[in-house]
């Protein structure tokens, strides 16, 4: 962003991450709006809980949670992020340039992820509304009870994905490994092709809607059957 | 938790600089294991016939003279021992099996740590800060070590209890994770001869592997049949004579990052402790997928 000569810059070898999320906590009563973040080397919990429309960069890789619980703000991470990047997301967008570890964008509720690399397994596990684009491949039990949002992969999934799958709409250019229990491949309609291209253009990944398969719940599990509703 | 860190150095210089190396990779993963630290560390090989050990004793003052003197008049050993806090390397002039049976015979006292032509294997309860310190690993040089630090979840904090497990000669296991069938398993082992100083899972793991080994095991059979066998969690970091290599469990729950660059391989639970090397900025960094084998090894000269 061509905010970057004015950003707040952070540098994180000499400013310990709880003042770092402090401040950006405080920003959403007023302040600035751009950040850079500098010297991440893999510290945990980088720009976790901000709640205010801010535009972050984070200059390097990151480790666990980085961006979690985020809501209204834009995060940037140019590199790769450790576990559970963006997790239970809320609103705004996370955008990893590089790789992101296992349970990727887990919890989401609302909200893009994109990662411009892989993503490892359990991505988007028990997703709730977060809309995930993936430009690379995913690792395996990704989608593990996903309950609603998107999942996009423009590359192959690793095995077992969307295991015991509720709503989520996971799109998949590559190949599958293999499906979980009660996920099954369904139709690319009107409306999934009109969701699948909002979510490319979002993303801004380089991929044609017709290369992609649609997956989704069979709704054949246990927790489907209202005979057992009873027992919730 | 408990942290994982693994260095094999491709050049003269990493070689010369691997503990100074390592030292800050082990530090950086203090918070997932603060218990005890220990390492192996791979250098100075022996000549053919001898056998290096590494031995401990709880008493910091026990006469390492003493032993060494012995150990020369019995079935001779080289004149000088090194010394490391309460460890101590001696160079016997014997196989490892005529070694390590003068050893238990004559000093029962004292713990062998490792066997073979090459391995040092140092590990102390304790912070790994403390361990550092006391150990001096940034004064050690080698070929290629591997570290861990331990959050004791299945048995004791204790110098036995601490990672690396040796698993034969020249070879050393470190593990995050924890195992459930260990308890049936090692039962199963005592039958097969192998035998067991703790509680301890890891342990278990080792021996498991010195089982498959004894059984004309090569590493990825060994690895097969661990993936197999093993109920639980693990990254495993395997140290070999000639390098090292990494696996996870098929659900693969642990972290591990890997990195390499033209200087050197890189593994840790995480990135962090691989922010402190050299060139980390640019280099190839990874994640290891489930129940693969990555190895790396150095041609011997």
């Amino acid at each position: 962003m061509a905010a970057s000569d004015t950003a707040e810059v952070v540098d994180l070898a000499t400013t310990p991450v709880r003042e770092l999320n402090q401040r950006l906590h405080d920003a959403a009563a007023g302040g600035p709006r751009a950040w850079r973040i500098v010297n991440p080397n893999g510290a945990h919990a980088i720009a976790v809980g901000i709640d205010a429309e801010l535009d972050v960069v984070v200059e390097g890789h990151t480790g666990y949670y980085a961006a979690g619980m985020n809501k209204l703000a834009s995060v940037t991470i140019e590199g790769n992020a450790g576990v559970g990047v963006a997790e239970n997301i809320m609103s705004g967008r996370v955008h990893v340039k590089g790789n992101a570890s296992q349970a990727c964008a887990a919890t989401g509720r609302g909200g893009l992820v994109v990662v411009d690399g892989n993503a490892s397994s359990r991505c988007g596990i028990s997703m709730k509304g977060v809309e995930i684009v993936v430009k690379g491949d995913i690792g395996h039990m990704s989608g593990f009870m996903a309950q609603s949002g998107a999942l996009v992969v423009c590359g192959d999934a690793g095995d077992a994905l969307g295991d015991s799958i509720y709503e989520t709409h996971i799109y998949v250019r590559g190949s599958v490994q293999g499906l979980g229990a009660d996920c099954i491949e369904k139709d690319l309609g009107d409306f999934h092709r009109a969701e699948l291209q909002r979510l490319l253009d979002a993303a801004g990944a380089d991929a044609r809607v017709d290369e992609f398969r649609r997956y989704g719940s069979a709704r054949q599990l246990y927790t489907f059957n209202i005979d057992n509703a009873g027992a919730y | 938790m408990c942290g994982i860190v693994g260095l094999f150095a491709k050049t003269p210089e990493v070689e010369a600089n691997l503990g100074a190396l390592l030292a800050p990779m082990l530090h950086a993963m203090s918070d997932r294991g603060p218990d005890s630290a220990g390492v192996a560390f791979y250098r100075n090989p022996v000549a053919d016939g001898q056998t290096k050990l590494t031995l401990q004793h709880d008493d910091p003052r026990f006469d390492w003279d003493a032993l060494r003197q012995g150990m020369q008049d019995a079935i001779g050993a080289d004149r000088a021992v090194e010394r490391r806090a309460n460890h101590a390397v001696v160079v016997a002039h014997a196989d490892a099996a005529r070694a390590e049976s003068w050893v238990e015979e004559f000093f029962p006292d004292v713990k062998i740590m490792s066997a073979g032509a090459a391995i040092e294997i140092y590990k102390e309860t304790g912070r790994p800060e403390a361990f550092i310190e006391t150990f001096d690993i940034q004064g050690l040089s080698g070929t290629h070590a591997l570290g861990h630090t331990r959050m004791a979840t299945e048995s004791k904090v204790t110098t036995a209890g601490s990672h690396p497990f040796s698993t034969g000669l020249d070879l050393c296991l470190v593990h995050n994770g924890s195992l459930s069938n260990h308890n049936g398993l090692r039962r199963m082992l005592r039958r097969e001869g192998v035998r067991f100083q703790t509680e301890n899972d890891t342990e278990v793991a080792a021996g498991y592997m010195m089982w498959r080994q004894r059984e004309g095991d090569a590493l990825q059979q060994v690895v097969d049949h661990c993936i197999e066998d093993l109920d639980g969690f693990y990254t495993f970091l395997i140290g070999t004579r000639d390098g090292f290599a990494v696996v996870r469990d098929p659900i693969a729950c642990k972290p591990a990052v890997l990195a390499e660059t033209e200087d050197w391989v890189a593994m840790s639970s995480e990135y962090r402790s691989i922010a402190t090397l050299p060139g980390a900025e640019s280099a190839t960094t990874w994640e290891p997928a489930p129940a693969t084998l990555y190895m790396w090894e150095k041609e011997r000269v």
